[in-house]
């Protein structure tokens, strides 16, 4: 990649594949229609012209399959990254991901590795299809052995996925999709971003916001919005977490909101609440709020905007968590 | 409507089942005397492992073990045939093959003790742990196969599978994974004809195991898994085309004279007259007819049985004796590097179990 190039997220996922690919020859790209076609996404454009047919192709249609078969593959030595098409399809692979990609080196007691990758655009609000929309980060986050990763910019989502390549352990990538185009920003090939490292997007001093993948934007369109200093903080890595960096910062606000697209009940928010609860409390002004999806499947995309937390359900979470 | 219709054959496909005991090929194993018997004494050990683990069972020192009585030959000679270049994934009832792959006694003991430290290093063996979860195995073995046709390495991976777990989407992936990218993968179906208490006939309406492997464009084939040399020859065969990019799906037929597990009771979904029929099969004793028939039995091997019981008694006590993992293992090898979050849960762990 040439120094500093302008590039949108998904751009931004190419181009970590093919340097790291580039990089290192034990790295191959496999999953639905990621060959010729590049992914319904366009996210491995480019790859196999680049790389061959033996690097970068396209798989049939099963998702244990996929996983299962790049398990077996990470125990020969290679490095491969698969993608799942929609992160709604992944659940197919979680038996394969969670008890045999999280435990083989448990398991044979650091005798094997798996280190794999496993990409899945997640999250909603892109009017699509049913199971198309679905923000499964606590699943794979109780799957214990993995590492759950959400980028929110195009640097982090270069750099993260890069660093998500280069280990040892199993990750799952998981890619925002409504924002894969959103923006474009440069981003720097040198720069490095170790996982379980949060980023604090923006420094406030009333009220701590934590949010991820599409809800960061999110989360910036409401803190400017609202008359308050608002800090927000992007965990990136949502398992192993870095609460740290959020307890910290809920040290010197005070008061602290959760936005997410997952549903409410045994969301991630719910283990970021109870964190801050049990290691801030004599810092805390107010209960932590939490602005999520409701407790009801993804519904058709007609009545996604009710569903999606958006600019003034964050705006009207802030001020309860303000005014409390 | 009336019409003729057109209806042409556009395929047709047949399952063969490989058998050598009692055969006029009786004699064209090429094996000699000596490897012969020392895969007798392999089955043996075996059988006198799973007895020995049994009572371990019985007295506590084990909580849970599956036994492997009647299916020695399929796991000995499928290993037998394998390379050591070659690899091999097990499910969970594979102690004679581990034995055979050259596992040490003690520590298969050791990992039935509930202590994984006794899979440690298996990797020397090109070998995977155990993993218990019905027909997800056959995943692995199909991507290590499609990792050595990638790399161009001429070897070999065999996996172990049960008759239950071809009702298992993950079966099926594996297969049809493997005919697509030419995995040099051969899936080794032990057909013991029980699921826990599901009989064969219960779990798929084909009428072979092995026909499966027609659908996904694969080769089948079926051997009688309780006649060792008769494995030999299927795994040979199959091994010498998954290591050229085709792909193998044996069903080797045998039973589990045992429970399922120690926890099983089998009386209650099998007949005893049932169990009596297989006894006579019993892989170990066709094995020492056909020794004996060929004079390649000795006072040796007469005698093997009780050194065979000596040396099981022995790795079971080393197991015993073994110390058990210490509590900061339960964190070892989660991950590479412990995470900041798991070292302070450790910490905070330790801290409350030693209060």
């Amino acid at each position: 990649m040439p120094d500093k190039e302008k590039m949108n997220i998904v751009e931004a996922v190419n181009a970590a594949l093919e340097d790291e690919m580039e990089n290192d020859e034990d790295v191959i790209a496999y999953g639905e229609d990621v060959g010729e076609d590049g992914g319904v996404f366009r996210a491995t454009k480019g790859l196999q012209e680049k790389f061959g047919e033996e690097r970068c192709f396209s798989s049939p249609l099963a998702e244990s399959g996929i996983a299962g078969t790049a398990i077996g593959m990470s125990l020969y030595g290679f490095r491969p990254v698969v993608e799942m098409q929609f992160s709604g399809f992944s659940y197919l692979a979680f038996h394969q991901i969670k008890e045999h990609a999280a435990r083989f080196r448990i398991r044979s007691r650091g005798d094997y590795n798996v280190p794999l990758t496993v990409r899945a655009p997640y999250g909603g609000g892109i009017n699509a299809l049913e199971h198309h929309q679905e923000s499964p980060e606590a699943f794979f986050a109780h799957a214990e052995g993995l590492h759950v990763v959400i980028p929110s910019t195009p640097q982090d989502t270069y750099s993260l996925l890069r660093k998500s390549i280069q280990m040892d352990d199993p990750v799952v990538f998981l890619e925002p999709k409504k924002t894969y185009r959103a923006f474009k920003e440069e981003v720097d090939g040198d720069k490095e971003v170790d996982l379980e490292e949060a980023r604090i997007v923006q420094e406030g001093t009333d009220v701590t916001l934590i949010a991820w993948g599409a809800m960061v934007p999110v989360a910036e369109d409401a803190a400017d919005e609202i008359d308050a200093s608002v800090e927000i903080v992007d965990p990136r890595t949502i398992y192993p977490t870095d609460f740290d960096t959020i307890i910290e910062s809920v040290e010197k606000t005070g008061r602290a909101m959760v936005l997410h697209e997952a549903p409410k009940s045994a969301g991630f928010g719910a283990e970021i609440a109870t964190r801050i609860q049990e290691n801030a409390i004599l810092s805390m002004e107010a209960p932590v709020e939490r602005v999520t999806s409701p407790d009801v499947p993804y519904p058709l995309y007609t009545l996604e905007d009710f569903y999606m937390p958006n600019k003034e359900r964050a705006v009207n979470g802030l001020e309860r968590v303000l005014d409390f | 409507m009336s019409c003729i219709m057109v209806r042409n054959d556009v395929y047709s496909g047949s399952i063969q089942k490989i058998e050598v005991m009692g055969t006029e090929d009786e004699e064209a194993l090429d094996a000699d005397d000596e490897e012969l018997s020392e895969l007798y004494r392999q089955m043996m050990i075996a059988r006198k492992f799973d007895e020995k683990a049994f009572s371990l069972q019985r007295r506590g020192e084990i909580s849970t073990y599956a036994p492997h009585k009647g299916q020695e030959a399929a796991q000995i000679g499928a290993m037998y045939a394998l390379g050591e270049d070659d690899w091999m994934v097990p499910s969970f009832r594979e102690t004679a093959a581990f034995i055979a792959r050259g596992a040490p006694l003690d520590k298969i003991f050791q990992r039935w003790m509930g202590d994984a430290n006794g899979q440690k290093n298996l990797s020397e063996l090109n070998t995977l742990p155990v993993a218990v979860p019905v027909g997800t195995q056959n995943l692995h073995a199909a991507g290590i196969g499609m990792a050595m046709q990638n790399r161009g390495d001429e070897k070999a991976v065999l996996g172990f599978t049960g008759d239950g777990s071809t009702s298992q989407g993950d079966f099926h992936e594996s297969l049809n994974f493997s005919g697509v990218y030419s995995a040099h993968s051969v899936f080794f179906v032990q057909n013991n004809q029980y699921a826990i208490s599901l009989p064969r006939e219960k779990q798929t309406k084909s009428e072979t195991i092995a026909q499966k492997a027609i659908a996904y464009g694969i080769d089948g084939v079926q051997v009688d898994g309780n006649d060792i040399l008769a494995v030999i020859k299927a795994v040979e065969e199959a091994l010498e085309k998954a290591r050229k990019g085709n792909p193998v799906l044996i069903e080797a037929l045998t039973y589990r004279l045992e429970d399922h597990t120690t926890s099983d009771d089998s009386t209650r979904y099998r007949e005893d007259e049932e169990v009596e029929e297989w006894k006579e099969k019993d892989p170990l004793k066709r094995f020492r007819e056909y020794l004996e028939k060929n004079d390649i039995w000795t006072d040796e091997l007469e005698e093997f049985e009780e050194k065979a019981e000596e040396k099981v008694d022995e790795a079971a006590q080393k197991a015993i004796d073994a110390d058990d993992p210490e509590f900061d293992e339960l964190f070892d090898y989660v991950y590479d590097e412990l995470p900041e979050l798991l070292q302070d849960e450790k910490k905070q762990l330790k801290k409350e179990v030693n209060e």
